[in-house]
C-alpha cells in the first residue's frame, strides 16, 4: 500500500473532527445543524441545508409582518469582519442580525491593510476579548475563515473568502429555486461566467450537487477551473451548446473588467457576444425557468437589461431571500432548533 | 578552536550493520576510529573480540545500522540577517540532529552570499557549529538577475555550488554566461527552477484543489519549462547544471532524458515532496503546507519516487526553509513559502521509500550520503580509511511524535507536526566526535502538540 494514502485518510479524519463538516450528534438532535461554522457548503450535508431552507420559510414570513423582529440572538454581539469592499453581503447580513435581535459590532479593514496592518490573529483576538460570540467574515484570502476556526473558540460564518466560497450567497440562490419549485432535485442549473475567480459559482455547485439538481457551468476555457471536470458537473465553452438541452435556471455571474486587462479576455465585447444572457438566449428557459444574477450587475456586458427584468428573474428575490436565509444560518449556527417541520422538503 | 573539539571522542562504534553506499559495504561491523578523529578500518564481525577503543567513547550499534553522515546540499540557515529563524550554528546542531554531519546552505541571506566576505563570514559562524557548513554562493550580484557575482573570488573563500536559489536567473542569456564561466572553475550551478511569469501570485499547485480552493495556481510547467531550459544550456557549455527541489513527473522525465543524452545534469528532491500530496492543503489552508515548489499530486510523488529509484534523481536534499511562527500563523495568500526538514527528513524517508517497497536501506543510505556529497565535490559521505568520521548511528525501529517541543530548530513551521516517524537517529559523529546523541527516549506529547496531531 502506498503511504501516501495513509495521509489522505489521516486527512479525512482530522477533517470530520475540525468541526468545518462536523457530523456527530446531529441523530440524536434533529432540528439542529451538524456543522459548526459555515465555512462553505463544500461538505454540508443535505439535512443541513433542508434545515436551514425550512428555518429560512419561517423567518420569511417575518418579514412579511408590520414588526419585522425577533429575539432568538438577543444579548449574543456579532461582529461584521469586512477585509473587503461590500455593500449588499454586508447590509444584509446586518439586517439579518438585526432582526434576529443581536447586537452589532461592524470592523471594516481595507484590503491593502491585511498585508501591512496587524495580524488576523490578533485583529480577532482582540475582538473577542470584548466578549463577542460570532463572527461573519469577508475576506481576499481563501481559507481566512477557516484560520479563525482554528484561532478562536467563537462562530464562523464565512460572507466570502477570496475566490473560495460564500455559503450564504449560494445557499440563498437554491432557496430561490427550492421555494419556486418545492424540489431542486433533478433541475437543471446553468451557471454562466468567470467561473474560475467566483466564490458564488463553487458554493452554487456544492450546494446544488448535494441538493441532487443536475448541474452545467459555461464560460471561457481561461476562466474555468480546473475541479469542475471531476464532481459530475456539466462543462461547457460553447453557452449556445449549453442551452440546446433547455434550463431550468440560468445563473449569470458577474465580469470584471480586470479579468481583460490581466489577460483572460480579449475584451468585453467579445465576452457579451459569446456569453451575455439576451432575450433570444433566456428563451431557451424551460417552462417555470428563472434567470438569477447575484449582483451587482453589468447591464449589457453578462445580462440585457429586457432579460435581468423579464418575468423569469428572480434577482430581487434573491436579495429578499439572502435576508431570510441569513437569519436562519445565523439562528441555527447560535444553537437554535429548526420549526416544527409541517411539510417535507 | 572549532566547537565540536569539546565533544567527546569516539574510539569504537561497534555491533551495527553498517552501510557505506560508496564502497558497497553492508554487514555487521565494528568502526574503529584513532584520535585524529579518522576512520581507521571497519572490521567485520571480529568474532567477540572488540577492538581497543584507548581511551575514547565507544558506542554499542547492536540492533542499529551505522552509515556514513547524512549530506544535505540545500538548506537555509538564514545567517546572516534573520538570526531570529536560525543560525549556522543552530542549523548545524538540528541537522546533526537529523543524521545531516554535512550541509550546503544557500545565498538567500541579507545580505546575500554573493561576495567572498560574507562566504568566510559564514565558515566562521560554521566553526562554532557541531557539523559541516559550505556555503552555496549567488550566480548573479545581490541576487538580482542583472550581473555575475564574482564567483572565482567565492570558490577560493570555500563556496561550493552557486545558486540564486528562490529567484530563478530569469535571463536565459545570462545563465548562459554564468554557466560558461562556472564550467571553467568546474563547480555546479544550482538551478531553483521556476518561471515567474507562470508562477504569478501562485500559492500552491496548480490543478485540482487549488481551483477547487480557489487559490492561485503554480502550474507543474513553470518548473519544467526552465528546467529544459537550463539543460538545453547545460549541454551547450558543458557546465554542471544541479536541479533543486524537483517537484513534478514531467521534471523528472526532462532529466532522465538527458542524462541518457549524456549532459552534465544531476537533480535533487525533498522528503515533503516524496509523501505529501496538494490535496491536504484543502483540510484547512494551513500555511504549514506552503512550499515552493508546491506539494503536487500522488502522480508527481511516485514519478519522484522512482526517479531516485532509477537514479534519474541523484539525491534527497530537505530545503530545510525555517519561518517565525508568526509568519506561518495566518492567511495562506499571505505566508511565505518554506518548511524546516533536517530533524524529520529520515523518519519520513523511511515511510515514503522503505515502508513502500521503493528502495531498499542501502539506495536510502547513498542518497543521503554518497550521491549528494558526489553531486558537489564534497569529500563526505563515505567511511573511508583514513578519512574524518562522520558517522551517524540509526535505530531503525525507535519511534517518536513530532512536535513543537521536541524539535531543536529555531523555527517549528514543519508539516509533519503530530507524524508519528519511525528511525532515530541515535548518534552522530563528526571529526571524530560525538555532536549528537540520544538514548531514543521521547517524553510524551504537551497540549499543544496534541492539539496540532489532531488537525
Amino acid at each position: 500500500m502506498d503511504e501516501t494514502m495513509t495521509v489522505t485518510e489521516t486527512q479525512k479524519k482530522a477533517q470530520s473532527e475540525s468541526g468545518a463538516v462536523e457530523v456527530s450528534g446531529a441523530e440524536q438532535n434533529p432540528g439542529r445543524l451538524r456543522i459548526k461554522h459555515l465555512l462553505g457548503l463544500e461538505g454540508v450535508c443535505r439535512e443541513d441545508i433542508e434545515l436551514i431552507f425550512a428555518t429560512s420559510r419561517s423567518f420569511k414570513d417575518i418579514l412579511d409582518r408590520p414588526i419585522k423582529k425577533v429575539p432568538p440572538l438577543r444579548g449574543q454581539t456579532v461582529v461584521n469582519l469586512f477585509y473587503e469592499p461590500s455593500t449588499r453581503t454586508r447590509i444584509s447580513f446586518e439586517l439579518a442580525e438585526k432582526r434576529l435581535s443581536a447586537d452589532i459590532v461592524n470592523f471594516t479593514a481595507s484590503a491593502s491593510s491585511v498585508q501591512k496592518g496587524e495580524s488576523l490573529r490578533d485583529t480577532v483576538k482582540n475582538i473577542l476579548a470584548m466578549k463577542t460570540d460570532v463572527i461573519v467574515i469577508r475576506h481576499p484570502c481563501a481559507g481566512a475563515p477557516h484560520f479563525l476556526t482554528r484561532a478562536t473558540d467563537a462562530i464562523i460564518l464565512n460572507a466570502g473568502d477570496g475566490s473560495h466560497e460564500h455559503p450564504t450567497q449560494g445557499l440563498l440562490d437554491i432557496y430561490t429555486m427550492w421555494e419556486r419549485w418545492g424540489d431542486v432535485k433533478g433541475k437543471r442549473v446553468l451557471i454562466v461566467g468567470d467561473i474560475l475567480h467566483s466564490r458564488v459559482a463553487r458554493s452554487n455547485i456544492w450546494g446544488l450537487l448535494t441538493v441532487g439538481a443536475q448541474v452545467a457551468v459555461c464560460g471561457p476555457a481561461t476562466l474555468m477551473p480546473a475541479f469542475v471536470h471531476h464532481i459530475g458537473v456539466e462543462v461547457f465553452t460553447n453557452l449556445d451548446k449549453a442551452l440546446a438541452p433547455g434550463a431550468d435556471a440560468i445563473n449569470c455571474l458577474r465580469i470584471q473588467r480586470e479579468r481583460q486587462s490581466s489577460d483572460f479576455l480579449p475584451s468585453m465585447r467579445e465576452y457579451s457576444r459569446l456569453y451575455g444572457i439576451d432575450a433570444r438566449r433566456a428563451a431557451s428557459l424551460r417552462p417555470g425557468g428563472l434567470i438569477m444574477h447575484p449582483g451587482p450587475m453589468n447591464r449589457g456586458v453578462e445580462i440585457t437589461s429586457d432579460v435581468a427584468d423579464g418575468e423569469n428573474s428572480v434577482i430581487l428575490d434573491q436579495v429578499t431571500n439572502g435576508l431570510a436565509v441569513r437569519m436562519a444560518a445565523l439562528y441555527l449556527l447560535c444553537g437554535g432548533q429548526a420549526p416544527a417541520k409541517e411539510e417535507g422538503v | 578552536m572549532i566547537a565540536r573539539e569539546a565533544y567527546r571522542s569516539v574510539g569504537l562504534i561497534t555491533g551495527g550493520r553498517v552501510i557505506d553506499p560508496a564502497s558497497g559495504f553492508d554487514g555487521i561491523a565494528d568502526v574503529l576510529i584513532d584520535e585524529h578523529g579518522r576512520v581507521v578500518r571497519i572490521e567485520q564481525c571480529p568474532g567477540g573480540r572488540r577492538p581497543d577503543a584507548g581511551p575514547h567513547a565507544v558506542i554499542d550499534a547492536t540492533g542499529k545500522i551505522v552509515t556514513p553522515g547524512f549530506v544535505d546540499l540545500h538548506v537555509h540557515l538564514r545567517e546572516p540577517g534573520r538570526e531570529d529563524e536560525e543560525t549556522v550554528a543552530s542549523g548545524s546542531t538540528a541537522g546533526v540532529k537529523g543524521g545531516f554531519t554535512t550541509v550546503c546552505c544557500m545565498p538567500n541571506t541579507d545580505p546575500p552570499i554573493a561576495d567572498q566576505e560574507t562566504v568566510r563570514f559564514v565558515l566562521d559562524r560554521a566553526q562554532s557549529a557541531p557539523g559541516r557548513v559550505h556555503p552555496i554562493g549567488a550566480i548573479t550580484r545581490d541576487r538580482e538577475g542583472k550581473a555575475l557575482a564574482q564567483i572565482s573570488e567565492m570558490i577560493e573563500a570555500g563556496a561550493v555550488a552557486f545558486s540564486d536559489d528562490g529567484a530563478p536567473v530569469a535571463s536565459a542569456g545570462l545563465m548562459r554566461r554564468a554557466m560558461q564561466y562556472a564550467q571553467m572553475f568546474g563547480v555546479p550551478i544550482v538551478e531553483h527552477c521556476e518561471v515567474m511569469e507562470l508562477s504569478g501570485q501562485g500559492v500552491m499547485h496548480e490543478g485540482v484543489t487549488s481551483s477547487k480552493l480557489g487559490l492561485k495556481g503554480i502550474p507543474a510547467a513553470s518548473e519544467e519549462i526552465c528546467l529544459a531550459r537550463d539543460i538545453a544550456l547545460a549541454r551547450e557549455t558543458g557546465c554542471h547544471i544541479h536541479g533543486a527541489h524537483l517537484s513534478t513527473k514531467g521534471s523528472v522525465e526532462i532529466v532522465r532524458r538527458a542524462k541518457h543524452e549524456g549532459v552534465k545534469v544531476t537533480a535533487e528532491v525533498t522528503p515533503h515532496h516524496l509523501i505529501l500530496t496538494d490535496d491536504i492543503i484543502a483540510r484547512d489552508f494551513d500555511p504549514l503546507f506552503k512550499v515552493n515548489p508546491p506539494l503536487r499530486t500522488q502522480e508527481d510523488v511516485l514519478a519522484l519516487r522512482e526517479g531516485l529509484r532509477d537514479g534519474a534523481i541523484d539525491c534527497i536534499a530537505t530545503d530545510h526553509a525555517p519561518h517565525a511562527w508568526q509568519e506561518k500563523d495566518g492567511e495562506f495568500d499571505l505566508a511565505p513559502f518554506g518548511m524546516v526538514g533536517l530533524e524529520t527528513a529520515l523518519g519520513v524517508c523511511i515511510k515514503a521509500l522503505i515502508d513502500s517497497g521503493v528502495l531498499d536501506w542501502k539506495t536510502l543510505i547513498d542518497c543521503l550520503t554518497n550521491r549528494p556529497s558526489r553531486v558537489f565535490n564534497l569529500s563526505a559521505g563515505a567511511l573511508k580509511a583514513g578519512a574524518p568520521a562522520d558517522i551517524v548511528v540509526i535505530d531503525p525501529k525507535a519511534t517518536w511524535t513530532v512536535g513543537v517541543n521536541n524539535l531543536i530548530s529555531k523555527c517549528k513551521n514543519s508539516p509533519f507536526l503530530g507524524w508519528e516517524l519511525q528511525g532515530v537517529v541515535t548518534a552522530a559523529v563528526v571529526d571524530g566526535r560525538l555532536v549528537h546523541h540520544t538514548n531514543g527516549g521521547h517524553s510524551a506529547a504537551s497540549p499543544e502538540q496534541s492539539a496540532r496531531a489532531r488537525r
